[in-house]
C-alpha cells in the first residue's frame, strides 16, 4: 500500500497534482502554527531571569539551526536515492533543498550574531558551533555551484548528490574537530528529553516553531519542485496538456 | 606472475604518472615554490616580530599546505581527461577506486613530498621552535595524503568543467578543515612541549578513513563526469 503510493509518487505527473493539492492545507497549518508559535514565543512565555526578554531570538534562531542540519540530511538521502535507483525526482528534491538549506543556515547565522551582540558584547565569536554552523554554509554554497556550473542538469544532480554524501559523511567530524577547538557555546538545553534545562512555558513556542519552520521548508519544497518538473519536463505530453488546459 | 593482476596495474599506473611527471618537472616543482613564497609573504604582511611569527607559524605553515595542495590538484586528472587516457582507465576490468588510489599516491608523492622537505627550511624561518620540528614533518606526513584524498574528490567532480578551479576550492577547503586543526593545534602545542599523542592518532585515524572511503566517490564521480 505505501510502496505503491511511492512508486505513483515517483511519476512527475502524479506528483505535479498530488503536491499541488497538498499546498492550500500545508500552508495552512504552516501559517496557523506559526502564529501560535511567535504568540506563544514573543508574548505568553516569561521572560528570562538572565537574558531578559533577548532569549526570545532562539524561538527564530534554534529552529533554523535544526532545520540547516536536518536539510542537509534530506539532501544526501534523497540524492543518494537518486543516485543508486535512478528516480529522477528524488535528485531534483535534493537539488531544490540546497538553496532553502543555505538560506535557514544563513538565518541561524545572522539570528546566531544579533544575540551574541547583546549577550557576549559581539558580532561574531570564534566559537565551535557558530564555525561548523559556518562551514556547513561553505557545504552548501560548494552544492549550489556545482550544480550550477555543470550544463547537463541530469549530470549535475548526480554530481551534487556524490558531493552532499560526501558532506554527510565529513559534517560530523568537522563539528567535532571544531568543538574540540574552541567552545564557549551555551549547552544544548533541549536534547535532554527526559528533564530538559528550558521551562516547559519557553518549551513549547518553540517546538511549535520548530513544526511551523519543517512545514515551511516543505511548502517551499514542493513549490521549487514542481516547478524544476515543469522545466525538465517541457517537452512531455502531460506538461504540454496542462499548458493547454489553463 | 599474472600479468594482468591489479596489483600490476596499480604499480604500472603509479609508475606511469611518476614518469609523466617528471618529464614535466617544472609543473611539479610549482606547488612547492608557491609553498614557500606565501610562507614568506606572512613576515611581510604581519610584521617581523619574532614572538608574532612563531606564535602564527604552525598555523600559516599548514594553511599555506592547504592551498598548495589544492592548487596542485587540477593536474591529477585534467591531462589525462583531455587526451582521453581516463575514460581507457574507467573502461579497464580492475576496480576504478584502486586505479584512483594509484594516481592519488602519484599525486602525493609529487606533491605532497616535496612540501616535506621544505618545511622545516621554512618553520627555521619563522623561528619555530626544534622541539616543534619533528610533530610538523609527522602532522605533514599523516596530513598532506588525506588532503590528496579529499581532493581527489572534488577534481574528480570538477574536471569536466572548463573553469573548474575556483568551484573546486569551494567544494574542497571545507573538507579540509578537521585537518587544519589537528595538524596545527599538534605542531602548536608540540612547540610548547606538550605530548601531542591524541591529535597525531587522530590525524592517523582521518587518514585510515580517507585511504578507505574517499576514492569510492571519487570512482563514482569520474564515471559521472565522464559520462
Amino acid at each position: 500500500m505505501i510502496t505503491q503510493f511511492f512508486h505513483r509518487l515517483s511519476s512527475p505527473p502524479y506528483y505535479y497534482r498530488f503536491a499541488g493539492k497538498c499546498l492550500p492545507w500545508l500552508t495552512l497549518l504552516c501559517v496557523v502554527s506559526l502564529l501560535a508559535g511567535l504568540y506563544g514565543g514573543l508574548v505568553l512565555a516569561p521572560a528570562d531571569y538572565q537574558q531578559g526578554d533577548s532569549f526570545r531570538i532562539i524561538y527564530v534562531h534554534v529552529p533554523s539551526a535544526w532545520m540547516s542540519l536536518f536539510i542537509y540530511m534530506v539532501m544526501a538521502i534523497s540524492g543518494g536515492i537518486g543516485l543508486v535507483w535512478r528516480i529522477k525526482l528524488s535528485e531534483i528534491v535534493a537539488i531544490c533543498s540546497a538553496p532553502i538549506g543555505a538560506a535557514f543556515t544563513f538565518l541561524a547565522l545572522v539570528t546566531g550574531s544579533l544575540w551574541g551582540k547583546p549577550m557576549w558584547g559581539t558580532w561574531w565569536v570564534w566559537d565551535a558551533r557558530l564555525t561548523s554552523e559556518l562551514i556547513l554554509l561553505f557545504l552548501y554554497l560548494g552544492v549550489i555551484a556545482l550544480y550550477s556550473a555543470i550544463d547537463d542538469k541530469r549530470v549535475a544532480a548526480r554530481a551534487t548528490s556524490i558531493l552532499a554524501l560526501v558532506g554527510v559523511v565529513n559534517i560530523p567530524i568537522i563539528h567535532y574537530s571544531v568543538e574540540w577547538w574552541n567552545t564557549l557555546h551555551q549547552g544544548a538545553t533541549v536534547t535532554k528529553f527526559d528533564k530538559p534545562s528550558i521551562h516547559i512555558d519557553m518549551l513549547w513556542p518553540l517546538l511549535v516553531m520548530a513544526v511551523a519552520f519543517k512545514l515551511y521548508y516543505l511548502i517551499v519544497l514542493l513549490l521549487r519542485t514542481r516547478c524544476e518538473l515543469l522545466v525538465r519536463e517541457v517537452n512531455s505530453k502531460w506538461v504540454n496538456e496542462l499548458v493547454k488546459s489553463r | 606472475m599474472n600479468d594482468h593482476s591489479l596489483s600490476t596495474a596499480f604499480y604500472f599506473l603509479l609508475k606511469r604518472d611518476l614518469t609523466l611527471s617528471m618529464r614535466r618537472r617544472a609543473e611539479a616543482i610549482n606547488p612547492m615554490l608557491f609553498f614557500i613564497v606565501v610562507i614568506t609573504l606572512f613576515p611581510l604582511g604581519v610584521g617581523a616580530r619574532p614572538q608574532l611569527l612563531q606564535a602564527i607559524a604552525p598555523g600559516v605553515i599548514w594553511v599555506a599546505a592547504l592551498l598548495a595542495t589544492m592548487l596542485s590538484l587540477d593536474s591529477m586528472f585534467r591531462s589525462d581527461f583531455e587526451d582521453g587516457s581516463l575514460e581507457q582507465l574507467l573502461l579497464s576490468a580492475h576496480p576504478v577506486s584502486v586505479l584512483v588510489l594509484a594516481k592519488v599516491c602519484a599525486h602525493w608523492l609529487v606533491t605532497g613530498v616535496p612540501l616535506m622537505l621544505v618545511a622545516p627550511l621554512l618553520a627555521a624561518l619563522l623561528g619555530l621552535p626544534s622541539q616543534g620540528m619533528s610533530t610538523l614533518l609527522i602532522t605533514l606526513l599523516l596530513g598532506t595524503p588525506v588532503l590528496s584524498l579529499i581532493g581527489a574528490i572534488g577534481v574528480a567532480l570538477t574536471v569536466g568543467l572548463r573553469r573548474g578551479s575556483i568551484i573546486l576550492s569551494l567544494l574542497v577547503l571545507p573538507l579540509y578543515v578537521p585537518i587544519l586543526i589537528f595538524a596545527s593545534n599538534a605542531v602548536e602545542l608540540a612547540s610548547t612541549g606538550v605530548p601531542v599523542t591524541a591529535q597525531l592518532s587522530l590525524l592517523a585515524a582521518l587518514l585510515a578513513l580517507a585511504l578507505t572511503l574517499a576514492p569510492l566517490p571519487t570512482a563514482a564521480a569520474l564515471r559521472i563526469s565522464l559520462s
